[in-house]
């Protein structure tokens, strides 16, 4: 029977007797959020460490967070597959240039690099969402986020993942003092972020399946780096 | 056909659920998880999915929150009529074949599984009934996507002429087991036992994880929120 008859026939749902097609699905999405903010002497990267696939938890203790040199970590959420190859990829390209120029690659020049290396795979893209946080040559705090292909910005604060619809506002108006009158704009310091950082995410956990279990916070200081861990919900 | 015109057909809430039930000494236990999710959003986080049929029966829901809500909305009112007229306690069987004749007729498109548990004058009842329209009468049994995960509590420690305690324990752990693996179930577990004496409906339960205590401190000066005047 041709197949415009068929169609003919069966308006509706015309698969029935016409080819099948397949498709190739590299990808999966293994949830997760995480989140950065920036202050004026120090930079906080906090992601949960919740790794799961469908209605799927594959590990409850998987940190979304990655030192990249002493003073630069990566957070990264999307498809895991993906995450650990660019973060190999990342510290293949970290230690040649540090063998080339005798010296670390700055904040500044990683955050130029990894857009440059996600926009090299720009049709058959690494499914990542990240968030680079460090300490620039000035000694100021450093926030930039990236979609999967590359396009990056500087922030202060950003909020990445399954759950960052439900994080950025409440960021926009704690930390950017946003849709307020009146407001006084005091300076954020590193206690106040990280009591913010862990609230926003219990309140995450409260709405997102995919946030949970717990929750690694890194902050960086030009003096070093402290890190904290912070149970959440696991259901 | 409308999808084809360019309109989407409205989505029925379909929720993750971990539902359970068994028979144990005195009766029935019914179990049941409170979370309600649409999609990766957890949309209620304290909703009630063990639904009343008749003062001995009870039935728990998984599927399309709506579905499950109406279809034994409905035969707790056929119930009702139906031992008015008969002025006879209602029979699980009675509810069993109204609910899976109902659910055969709209073959499948009415998403409701269902677990159906009560006490009647031929002893303590229990049946899974699928949205297809099939049952099964079993001494324990688990419904909806967390079921695995409660089914490998119940088959590792379930017996015959279980006590009160145990019992409501061994259900507990079943949907706490569901709530833990489970992404689509959450939040608390609702009990329902049904004796021959009576039912006592436990709700919560238990809550399986506490909430997280906030630590800031978020509160507006007056005047905060600007106004069009």
């Amino acid at each position: 029977m041709a197949a415009e008859l068929k169609k003919a026939i069966y308006p509706e749902n015309a698969t029935i007797g016409l080819p099948t097609q397949h498709r190739f699905d590299p990808y999966t999405l293994n949830g997760g959020t995480i989140v950065g903010v920036a202050g004026d002497n120090f930079a906080i990267l906090a992601g949960d460490t919740r790794l799961s696939e469908g209605f799927m938890i594959h590990s409850r203790d998987t940190s979304k967070i990655y030192k990249l040199t002493e003073k630069t970590f990566l957070g990264t959420c999307g498809f895991q597959g993906d995450v650990l190859t660019l973060t190999r990829l990342l510290n293949a390209r970290l230690t040649m240039y540090e063998f080339e120029h005798r010296k670390k690659m700055s904040s500044t020049a990683i955050s130029q690099m990894l857009s440059t290396v996600l926009y090299y795979r720009r049709f058959f893209p690494y499914y990542t969402f990240n968030i680079l946080a460090g300490i620039d040559t000035d000694g100021k705090g450093c926030i930039y986020s990236y979609d999967a292909v590359g396009n990056y910005e500087k922030h202060t604060y950003h909020a990445s993942g399954t759950a960052s619809s439900m994080l950025q506002p409440l960021l926009d108006n704690q930390v950017g003092y946003l849709n307020q009158e009146g407001v006084r704009r005091v300076p954020l310091t590193i206690d106040k972020a990280r009591t913010l950082i862990k609230d926003v995410f219990i309140s995450a956990t409260e709405r997102d399946m995919y946030t949970g279990d717990s929750l690694h916070i890194v902050t960086i200081t030009s003096d070093g780096v402290t890190e904290d861990h912070f149970p959440l919900r696991r259901d | 056909m409308f999808a084809k015109k360019g309109i989407q057909a409205a989505k029925a809430r379909k929720t993750g659920t971990t539902i359970a039930g068994i028979v144990f000494k005195d009766g029935i236990i019914l179990g049941a998880d409170t979370r309600a999710s649409e999609g990766t959003f957890i949309a209620d986080k304290n909703c009630s999915k063990i639904h009343y049929i008749s003062p001995n029966m009870y039935c728990c829901g998984a599927g399309t929150a709506a579905d499950t809500e109406y279809v034994t909305r409905l035969i707790s009112s056929k119930i009702e009529l139906h031992s008015l007229t008969t002025e006879r306690k209602p029979r699980v069987v009675a509810a069993l074949t109204m609910l899976k004749q109902m659910l055969f007729r709209y073959q499948g498109y009415v998403g409701a599984y269902l677990v159906l548990g009560g006490v009647d004058s031929t002893g303590p009842h229990l049946y899974t009934v699928h949205a297809r329209g099939s049952s099964d009468k079993l001494p324990y049994v688990t419904m909806g996507s967390g079921s695995l995960a409660a089914m490998a509590v119940f088959e590792d420690r379930y017996h015959v002429n279980m006590e009160l305690d145990e019992a409501k324990q061994l259900v507990r752990d079943a949907i706490a087991a569901g709530i833990f693996n489970d992404l689509g179930s959450g939040s608390n577990v609702d009990l329902c036992v049904i004796t021959k004496d009576g039912t006592d409906y436990i709700r919560p339960f238990d809550e399986a994880n506490i909430k997280g205590v906030r630590q800031g401190k978020y509160r507006y000066k007056r005047g905060t929120t600007g106004l069009y005047t």
